[in-house]
């Protein structure tokens, strides 16, 4: 059996409120950790749901009532519409792929047989559990060849992890539970590991449910993000872009921290914001037709592009002789070369890093789209941190822009509706 | 019952060399002399390997060959071997040597495992990052062991200290089977003295419970003194907490155990 | 001593094969039923211990105070209560087991690591399915490390059985009779199996141990 792609379930919580014993004493105001308060949030079929928070949040809580390691004081969780409490434990559980930061590989089973740990629970035969894990192993990037036989004392950390999806994965649950699953691998390994499973979901495309208290790793890995504070309390469900441009409270604004234009960035692409003509000529060309053109330009500069339209270099209205034709020659070196798909985060560093004020956009050949100035970047990164006015809180008022958020610019939700 | 309060209320056993304090005297004498004498032979040698952690593989395989040594048959081995040349080569009284050298030396050899591995794991549960540190602010390597990793490494090494005295106040008194002194003694004779030899029996084997008991519990609570007030945990409940009134027991199968 | 007496007669030895490997098979016997009862007693214990808590103290309680009745006095005191069966070996012999085996048992169970349980919950492992396929195979390195110690003190203890009779049998029948008659070979022939035997249980549960966990002993990066 192959992973079915769009398998895919849709995972509600119905006013679900986790209470733990209270505490007594002085400590009797506090909220206890790990309650939920009266939760309700939908996480549709195949997104990826964050749910990032302070420590002792419910962010935890929430996630082990789905396949019911914590039982809801009240309220319902509801999986493709059904009561998951009327659901049988066991047969529940092995439905949900569940993916813990420890991991918790099983020191004496092989890794193969470590991913076949639901597929025999479930009474696969014996040939097909091997085909299975074999199958997984190769999909989350070890060679079953030479990983089957280990046992999980002589994996590394990333790899073991790794073993831990391939183990959730195994008999294709339609949900997959996911507890700071890359909190216990160094920067430079959980970064690998989340693109690789970015890409994994491209195919898979489950719906998982995912616990950080990184909100970088939130805003990079969710679809959707519910924001947790501290008792439990749902302070904002969206998706990473309306989060960032428009936090719900104080909280959360101070939650995704003051550079959350930043973060923005890292989230937009070219595409999103306009892009200006560029004013272009050809080696050969005359030079005083040139130099009238370049007068007109915002900046009195031409791009100097060859007969495919690929950009040579930059003239500046100054460097145009009166009369004579351009030349290669005179062109400076190109700024940096931009597509569509860049975010604005990376044609940010780029200019900064070249130490220039505009971009080139160019389109797959190479040939010349468009400009894109610092401004432009500078403009949007701004355009989020109005819209909310919590920053201020920290800095001392300076405008009195209102408290509440001001709707989601349409940009925004075309671009999340593309997405 | 009664026939036991009886036992202990009789005068005649309370005097001359086969009373109680006389034969109490003896099994401490045997089981202290060992257990002093393993310890010069165990804690020097268990220092050493645990500070510098050479030699740890055979000290942990002898001291699981010594673990695996019976002490009754470790006695009648050395039986003939003290009568034949220890005592006469070192000119001892053969009564001496028939009745305590034996069962001295094979308590000797009892007490050494746990007293030697308790001292080596001891002193290898310190955190290396300590030592590290105690090295780097300029501590000599004796300032290291005795500064350092002998009061953090002290509740083990008291651990096992109580599993060697334990196990050499109970075994001491199959000593009796080969004419030895101590407590083994009233149960030996009561064996041979048919329905009222049994009372002789249990008052040996009261005795000698509550004596191990007993300094089990004293050396419980220099164990506990012994722990820097920093490290002492509160007492737990459940299984992984000191639960035991044998708290030497508690570190038998464990301490014994860090060898593969 | 008398004078003049070998201290090991191996003609002696040679002509009675046959009754030392008697010896030799009863004090297995001696030592294997214990070990057995032993075994069986301490996994349910330890078990019950691990889903209540509450008991493990009073279980280490009762079991470290029935090690501390001298081995001597348990077979002289059961004597007269059981008679000169094989079962006033036997219920000592076992009670002595108790202590090592049920806590070597217990912390064996208690030494699996909170995530694997949960991550065996949350996979939607049974309770037995958890127990018998997790618990238990996790356990095996401390379970073995108990039942090794356990038998080497067996087989010790075994030898001081014979202290009351020949009912018993065992290698310690060899040394009774042996010091009885002042004859040393039969007891020097006593004492060095029964420690032989010792040896060779300990070897053998070592080798039991590397055989039946073979992750506990799988190198980094080897295969």
């Amino acid at each position: 059996m192959a992973i079915q792609p769009r398998q895919a379930a849709v995972v509600e919580f119905d006013h679900v409120t986790k209470r733990y014993d209270a505490p007594t004493g002085k400590d009797k105001d506090k909220p206890t950790p790990g309650a939920v308060n009266d939760l309700s949030l939908k996480v549709p079929a195949g997104k990826i749901c964050i749910l990032v928070g302070p420590s002792g949040c419910g962010k935890t809580t929430s996630l082990k009532m789905i396949n019911r390691l914590i039982e809801p004081t009240s309220g319902k969780i509801l999986i493709d519409g059904v009561d998951a409490s009327t659901r049988e434990l066991t047969e529940l559980r092995r439905s949900i792929g569940y993916v813990i930061q420890q991991v918790g590989l099983f020191p004496h089973q092989t890794i193969g047989d470590n991913v076949a740990t639901v597929p025999r629970l479930l009474g696969w035969p014996k040939a097909r559990l091997k085909e299975r894990s074999e199958e997984l192993l190769g999909l989350v990037g070890l060679d079953p060849a030479k990983y089957r036989d280990r046992f999980p004392s002589q994996l590394s950390g990333g790899e073991r992890q790794r073993v831990g999806v391939a183990r959730a994965l195994a008999a294709d649950p339609p949900i997959m539970l996911m507890d700071e699953p890359f909190g216990a691998v160094d920067p430079i390994v959980r970064d690998r590991l989340q693109n690789e499973f970015l890409r994994l979901q491209e195919t898979i495309a489950k719906t998982i449910l995912f616990v950080t208290h990184d909100i970088d790793e939130a805003i990079k890995m969710g679809d959707l993000v519910a924001v947790f504070q501290t008792g439990g309390i749902l302070a904002q469900f969206g998706t990473p872009l309306e989060i960032l441009a428009a936090p719900a409270s104080e909280f959360v604004a101070r939650f995704v921290g003051r550079d959350r234009g930043l973060k923005r960035l890292s989230l937009l692409r070219v595409s999103d914001v306009p892009v200006r003509p560029a004013t272009t000529a050809r080696p050969g060309d005359p030079a005083a037709d040139a130099r009238r053109r370049a007068l007109d330009d915002p900046l009195r500069f031409l791009l100097l592009i060859d007969g495919d339209k690929r950009p040579l270099g930059w003239i500046g209205y100054d460097d145009i002789p009166a009369d004579g034709v351009l030349t290669e020659a005179m062109a400076n070196p190109s700024s940096p070369q931009l597509n569509k798909r860049t975010t604005l985060k990376d044609a940010l560093s780029l200019m900064l890093d070249a130490d220039v004020q505009t971009g080139i956009v160019v389109d797959r050949t190479g040939a010349v789209q468009g400009l894109l100035s610092i401004t432009t970047i500078a403009d949007k990164m701004r355009e989020g941190e109005h819209a909310a006015g919590f920053d201020e809180v920290v800095g001392g008022p300076e405008d009195d822009e209102p408290i509440e958020p001001g709707p989601i610019d349409d940009e925004v939700r075309a671009m999340e509706a593309s997405a | 019952m009664g026939d036991i309060v009886a036992f202990f209320l009789d005068p005649a056993h309370w005097s001359d060399s086969t009373g109680i304090p006389a034969r109490l005297l003896e099994h401490l004498v045997i089981s202290g002399t060992s257990i002093l004498l393993a310890a010069l032979i165990a804690f020097p040698i268990g220092l050493y390997i645990g500070h510098t952690n050479r030699g740890s593989g055979i000290a942990i395989n002898v001291a699981n060959i010594g673990r695996a040594v019976p002490s009754y048959g470790m006695m009648v081995i050395l039986l003939p071997i003290c009568l034949l040349i220890l005592a006469p080569g070192l000119g001892l009284d053969p009564t001496f040597t028939l009745t305590f050298l034996p069962i001295f030396l094979a308590m000797t050899f009892l007490a050494i495992p746990p007293l030697l591995v308790s001292t080596y794991a001891g002193l290898r549960s310190v955190d290396r990052d300590l030592i590290e540190a105690g090295r780097g602010m300029g501590l000599t390597e004796r300032q290291i062991l005795a500064r350092i990793e002998l009061p953090i490494a002290s509740p083990i090494i008291v651990g096992g200290f109580r599993t060697a005295t334990l196990q050499v106040i109970a075994t001491a008194t199959i000593g009796a089977i080969l004419g030895g002194g101590g407590l083994g003694r009233f149960i030996f004779d009561g064996l041979n003295q048919g329905l009222v030899g049994r009372a002789s029996i249990y008052a040996g084997a009261i005795m000698v419970a509550a004596l191990a008991i007993g300094i089990d519990l004293v050396l419980a609570w220099v164990q506990r003194r012994l722990t820097p007030r920093a490290l002492r945990a509160p007492r737990r409940q459940g299984v992984s907490g000191p639960t035991s009134v044998l708290g030497g027991a508690d570190s038998l199968p464990s301490t014994i155990e860090p060898a593969a | 001593m008398p004078p003049g007496t070998k201290i090991f007669d191996f003609s002696w030895l040679a002509g009675h094969l046959g009754q030392v490997w008697e010896r030799i098979v009863q004090h297995l016997e001696l030592t294997v039923i214990p070990l057995l009862l032993g075994i069986l007693i301490s996994l349910v214990l330890a078990v019950w211990a691990v889903r209540q808590p509450r008991v493990y103290g009073p279980i280490t309680g009762l079991t470290g105070l029935l090690y501390t009745i001298p081995s001597l006095a348990a077979f002289a005191l059961l004597r007269p209560i059981l008679g000169l069966s094989l079962l006033t070996a036997i219920v000592p012999l076992t009670t002595y087991t108790l202590l090592i085996l049920f806590r070597s048992f217990a912390a064996g169970f208690t030494s699996v690591p909170a995530e694997i349980l949960e991550a065996a919950e949350g996979m939607g492992y049974t309770r037995r399915q958890r127990l018998l396929r997790v618990e238990l195979p996790l356990a095996v390195p401390l379970i073995i490390a108990g039942i090794r110690l356990a038998s080497v003190t067996t087989i010790g203890l075994a030898t001081i059985a014979a202290v009351l009779g020949d009912s018993f049998g065992g290698l310690g029948q060899l040394i009774t009779e042996g010091i009885q008659f002042v004859f040393p070979t039969k007891y020097l022939l006593g004492a060095a199996l029964s420690i032989l035997l010792a040896f060779a249980a300990d070897f053998l549960f070592v080798r039991i141990e590397h055989v039946v966990t073979p992750w506990a002993h799988a190198k980094a990066g080897v295969r």
